[in-house]
């Protein structure tokens, strides 16, 4: 692909993503712009355009329905689409309030039903519009981001993990969580990060979303068998992966 | 012909270069001023909501994805306000530990606002991408810095989006004295970066526009130190006058309040509104600045009270100086004591607490309260720019009228309006989308 003309765009989201792009640090980051053209990207710039774009790079998740044009917009206008960030692939942690009815009112109290406070569902964003390519993770892994881009430059599909991040715990040595008398999502949750939270005593909280074919009542079990209460075991995996359970509404 | 008696229609529609979405609109008929109003139109987002019925381990890391910029900063006030909650005393070297960490947000988030997001008006440019032709060496210092900020917070915090390590009584993975020492360097190694920093801030001082408009400042303050992690709430009156209020009572503080202007709700204290950021701390806590940070608000012209909000920007370059000369002693007395393989002290009740910190955009107060399993049944969250909101209206009430007694055109007027929030370095996704400027 010759000099690809990239953009921005934000939806409901924290713009983490973003921010991670101001953290390649001179090289990689001048280097990258050496190869794109970003055209558009409100957080940085106060250009915009109406020409087509080649890779549109969308963040944040599709939570209103007024959404919906902007987001056919940048589907017309571009030849590809990126969501990146787990806000815009699987609604990511906006979508912890989905199993819930009250959120309005527990957060808005009297006021919940203004117009102007209009929500719906958080969703990816390919509930709304087709997206191309997906860089999980809460927030993005920026080195896998650069990497689909530069697939993308050079003709290549790009390749994202369907494994859970115990692989790559194994591969890094760590020892296990629950070795450790402590729980973990790692077996259900999608690799591709490094597994760098239980390297440093975490549990993962799979921010990256679930691998494929979770087994969720196995994890369930091996929650509960870690000393977690019915309900906390049951509840665990929901942080990053609302939109991907078995009970997802 | 001049604005005085003029038709002035402005609307900026999602204002760039800021964190978020925001509005501005203005009309002015035949010189009179009918409208002049900063829009929140926010993409609500639910947090106290969603941290319910999630157990105090986990509210730290949902709160923490509120914003992606101050997410160190989340971080931090969620833990102060569950460590609070559950009785929690943490170590002094988890204490030092977490200034350090909150040093290095600041840096790193005002380091990418002086560039990134405020320069390009400075320099009559639309951002930081035709710099990189023009001032190439300009942009790859910025991206120096900012790494720096990053791999810094990195160490403590595991990664700065977001952290990982920092958790409820202390921290799941401390740095070892090699990676310190490490850190040193590569500080210190900065310096050259820094001093370039602060004459291309210095040559570019004039440009910041001259505006005055004191108001009241709502800062953490302790007597030990320029407050970022600890203290209490102080608020600095024009006169200089100041009050403490302890942390658990924020809400006598902050006073939220809807107006129809906007969905975020506004604040206020003694005044129709009041400033939080890097001017309010400066404003508050000048005593306190490292010796270099004062030579460089010398340099800058700088003293408080200062009225001027275009100089929160300048505020930040000095913030910019302490933290770093500030962290490099932390940092030492770190390396000097060693670090002890402690492990997260554990909870010992389980209540309602309260924890503030200092973000670069200012003051941010968290609230949760827990059952007897350590769920979390309920929180409060109240952010910085939701209590810059009532203070940068009221600055547009004074700055629209002088501007058009002036003669200002159009243009003129809807980039200081832009400039002037973007002083704030308004962080709107945090949970409230609110920036969209029109002219009607």
């Amino acid at each position: 692909m010759a000099r690809p003309k990239v953009a921005f765009f934000d939806f409901t989201c924290c713009e983490g993503c973003q921010i991670e792009f101001t953290n390649y640090g001179d090289a990689a980051f001048l280097e990258l712009i050496k190869h794109v053209d970003v055209v558009e990207f409100r957080e940085a710039m106060s250009e915009k355009t109406k020409d087509p774009i080649d890779i549109a790079l969308i963040e944040g998740s599709f939570s209103r329905e007024a959404d919906r044009p902007r987001l056919e917009e940048i589907r017309k206008r571009a030849k590809i689409v990126i969501a990146y960030g787990q806000c815009a692939t699987t609604g990511g942690i906006n979508a912890l309030k989905n199993h819930t009815t009250d959120y309005k009112k527990c957060v808005y109290g009297k006021d919940a039903e203004m117009p102007h406070l209009d929500s719906q569902k958080a969703l990816p964003v390919d509930a709304a519009i087709k997206v191309d390519y997906k860089a999980f993770g809460c927030p993005v892994n920026k080195y896998e981001v650069l990497q689909i881009v530069s697939h993308l430059l050079h003709g290549k599909e790009p390749v994202i993990p369907t494994y859970p991040v115990c692989v790559e715990c194994k591969r890094r040595e760590t020892v296990c969580r629950y070795q450790e008398g402590d729980h973990c999502l790692g077996q259900v949750a999608r690799a591709g990060c490094g597994a760098p939270c239980p390297a440093d005593g975490i549990p993962c909280e799979a921010c990256r979303g679930f691998a494929d074919s979770p087994n969720e009542p196995a994890l369930e079990k091996a929650l509960r068998s870690a000393g977690l209460p019915e309900r906390r075991a049951k509840e665990k995996s929901r942080m990053f992966t609302a939109n991907q359970r078995s009970d997802s509404k | 012909m001049s604005t005085a008696t003029q038709d002035v229609k402005i609307s900026v529609h999602h204002l760039t270069r800021v964190e978020g979405h925001g509005n501005i609109v203005v009309d002015v008929r035949k010189g009179k001023v009918e409208k002049c109003e900063w829009h929140v139109p926010e993409a609500p987002r639910f947090f106290e909501a969603m941290i319910r019925g999630r157990h105090y381990t986990e509210v730290g890391r949902i709160t923490s994805r509120i914003c992606g910029i101050c997410s160190v900063g989340h971080t931090l006030a969620s833990l102060k306000a569950t460590e609070a909650a559950l009785g929690i005393q943490i170590s002094e070297q988890t204490f030092k530990l977490r200034e350090l960490l909150k040093h290095a947000e600041n840096f790193d988030s005002h380091i990418l606002h002086v560039y990134f997001l405020a320069a390009p008006d400075l320099l009559g440019v639309p951002s930081v991408f035709p710099l990189v032709a023009t001032h190439g060496p300009v942009v790859a210092r910025a991206l120096r810095l900012k790494r720096l900020g990053h791999e810094w917070g990195s160490l403590l915090g595991g990664r700065t989006t977001h952290p990982t390590k920092a958790v409820p009584g202390g921290f799941s993975s401390l740095p070892t004295r090699k990676e310190l020492s490490e850190l040193k360097a590569k500080m210190l190694a900065a310096i050259p970066d820094l001093e370039e920093t602060l004459k291309t801030v210095a040559a570019l001082a004039p440009k910041f526009p001259a505006f005055d408009r004191p108001t009241e400042y709502i800062a953490l303050a302790s007597d030990k130190a320029y407050a970022v992690y600890d203290g209490d709430i102080q608020s600095c009156m024009p006169d200089g006058k100041k009050q403490r209020y302890k942390v658990a009572d924020y809400r006598k503080v902050t006073n939220e309040f809807m107006t129809p202007l906007s969905t975020a709700k506004y604040c206020k204290n003694k005044l129709d509104s009041y400033a939080a950021g890097a001017l309010a701390r400066f404003n508050n806590n000048y005593d306190l600045l490292h010796p270099e940070a004062k030579k460089v608000a010398q340099a800058l012209g700088m003293k408080p009270v200062c009225g001027n909000p275009y100089l929160n920007t300048a505020a930040q370059v000095i913030e910019i100086v302490h933290t770093f000369h500030d962290s490099l002693r932390i940092v030492d007395e770190l390396i000097a004591s060693g670090i002890k393989d402690e492990q997260p002290v554990k909870p010992t009740k389980y209540a309602t607490g309260a924890g503030a910190v200092e973000v670069p955009r200012g003051i941010l107060f968290h609230e949760y309260s827990y059952d007897k399993d350590g769920m979390c049944t309920g929180g409060d969250c109240i952010i910085p720019t939701n209590q810059n909101h009532a203070n940068i209206q009221k600055d547009f009430d004074k700055l629209l009228p002088e501007m058009l007694a002036g003669g200002k055109s159009e243009k003129q007027i809807e980039l200081a309006m832009e400039m002037l929030v973007r002083a704030y370095d308004p962080c709107i996704s945090c949970s409230t989308h609110y920036l969209d400027v029109k002219f009607v």
